[in-house]
């Protein structure tokens, strides 16, 4: 399964690659990182539809996870990748948001990786 | 007629050597002298009057001075102390003003504080599953893969410290923010500065409204170095001004709900024996009839309750009293740029 992780921090991939390390190995799962909305859009025109799942940071200078999930759930015509939205802000104005524009899911931070873990796994099943 | 004058004239009557022409010719001169006489002492008398009258009138004048003295210095007293009421007063508006902004900051803060302790808990947790693997891979007698994990245990290590220090420097910015003014000019690193208040005011409005976002962007001189300023002072017209900015474009986004692009940008530059700090917005920018007002003290284009009217006032006074300029250039509809000029010597 490949994954997009989109987040400003840079330090994320660094984070994910170790969580998902038996996962990478095994080959079950393939990361990729865009630190903006921008280069997320840029990767998924670069590689399109590899992404099957994208997990996106919604609070971002510039565009933020919202518009990024606005674009992908209207502009692709196919079935659009998953896309779980991470926020800081677990608030109901902001999940309302996502959901409304398509979200697949919504966690907040910090992270719980292992129903994290989980979700994957069911998705991917 | 004067007793003297009498005895004269007595005198004269007596003697028989005068004619009685003589007689009456020096009874004369002396009837007119005691006339003449009985004048000076009747105006002497009138000017002793006149004297103490006068004398009178000066003593009440005086006394009356002396009253007004006492008034004048009674106001002044008044007067004194309220101006070190309206001293006080004044102190204590910069400092709620102060802390009027901090409060605007708190859900920044908040947020930049959560991200690097995200960032510990996560690398600490994934630090223990690694320890584990770590031990199963000796058990194995797998040393190269030990290392490797040792390699990324230090990495993580790394990675805490780095975000730890991280959230220990924005508790110690908002310290320095809410402490009042040490009024000491330390060698200061502006791009820091302002890039740290950039991210604060960001994420402080994005709290307080979810709908809003800007792009943020910047653009520093690498080569200013550090310069002599007093950091919290400076530090809170950095902030002021982007917090300015980032009213200006959401009044503009609400007029203009399609096909406006907010953006917010902080520049340095160095420039010969100053540098510029340059925060520009694409917001509503100032109309003319209100441009000479803003640097006033309490004018405020805000709804009552949201703005003090403080803000561009103060942030005036903190660059003058750094010896450089606050500038404004601004297009109504299409923008605002302040520039902050400091000197470098």
């Amino acid at each position: 399964m490949k994954v997009l992780v989109v987040d400003d921090e840079k330090d994320v991939q660094v984070l994910f690659e170790q969580r998902f390390r038996k996962e990478i190995k095994s080959g079950e799962m393939m990361l990729s990182f865009a630190f903006s909305g921008e280069e997320a859009l840029q990767y998924m025109k670069a590689n399109e539809h590899e992404a099957v799942l994208i997990l996106s940071d919604i609070n971002m200078p510039g565009m933020s996870g919202l518009e990024l999930l606005q674009h992908i759930k209207e502009k692709y015509e196919k079935p659009p990748p998953v896309v779980m939205m991470i926020t800081a802000y677990g608030d109901d104005e902001n999940y309302n948001q996502a959901m409304k524009l398509g979200a697949d899911d919504f966690l907040t931070k910090p992270v719980d990786f292992n129903s994290l873990k989980e979700k994957l796994k069911t998705r991917i099943a | 007629m004067n007793p003297h004058l009498q005895n004269i004239l007595n005198f004269i009557q007596q003697d028989e050597n005068l004619t009685a022409e003589q007689k009456n010719a020096i009874t004369k001169s002396l009837k007119d002298a005691d006339k003449e006489l009985e004048i000076t002492a009747f105006k002497l008398d009138r000017t002793e009057k006149v004297k103490r009258t006068t004398a009178i009138l000066l003593e009440e004048t005086i006394e009356e001075l002396e009253q007004k003295r006492k008034a004048i210095e009674e106001t002044n007293s008044a007067l004194q102390k309220s101006l070190e009421e309206l001293k006080a007063a004044q102190a204590q508006l910069i400092q709620s003003e102060k802390m009027a902004s901090l409060g605007e900051l708190t859900a920044g803060i908040a947020h930049e504080i959560q991200n690097p302790l995200n960032f510990v808990n996560n690398f600490s947790d994934v630090s223990t599953e690694l320890v584990d693997e770590m031990n199963e891979e000796i058990d194995k007698g797998n040393l190269e893969d030990a290392k490797q994990i040792a390699q990324d245990l230090k990495q993580n290590l790394e990675k805490i410290n780095h975000h730890g220090k991280r959230a220990g420097d924005i508790v110690k910015g908002m310290l320095q923010h809410s402490r009042s003014s040490s009024g000491q000019k330390e060698l200061t690193d502006i791009n820091a500065l302002a890039d740290e208040y950039l991210r604060l005011a960001y994420h402080g409005l994005r709290a307080k409204d979810k709908t809003f976002n800007a792009a943020m962007k910047t653009d520093f001189d690498e080569t200013i170095g550090l310069i002599k300023i007093i950091p919290q002072d400076i530090g809170r017209v950095v902030l002021n001004l982007i917090t300015n900015a980032f009213y200006a474009v959401t009044e503009r986004k609400k007029l203009q709900p399609e096909g406006y692009e907010p953006v917010v940008a902080v520049g340095t530059k160095k420039e010969a024996g100053k540098v510029e700090i340059c925060v520009s917005d694409n917001g509503t920018g100032i109309p003319q009839k209100v441009m000479d007002k803003i640097f006033q003290p309490f004018f405020t284009t805000k709804p009552t309750g949201q703005g003090t009217g403080l803000g561009l006032s103060l942030s005036y006074d903190i660059v003058k009293a750094h010896g450089g300029e606050l500038k404004v250039e601004t297009k109504e509809g299409e923008g605002s740029e302040f520039i902050i000029q400091l000197p470098t010597n």
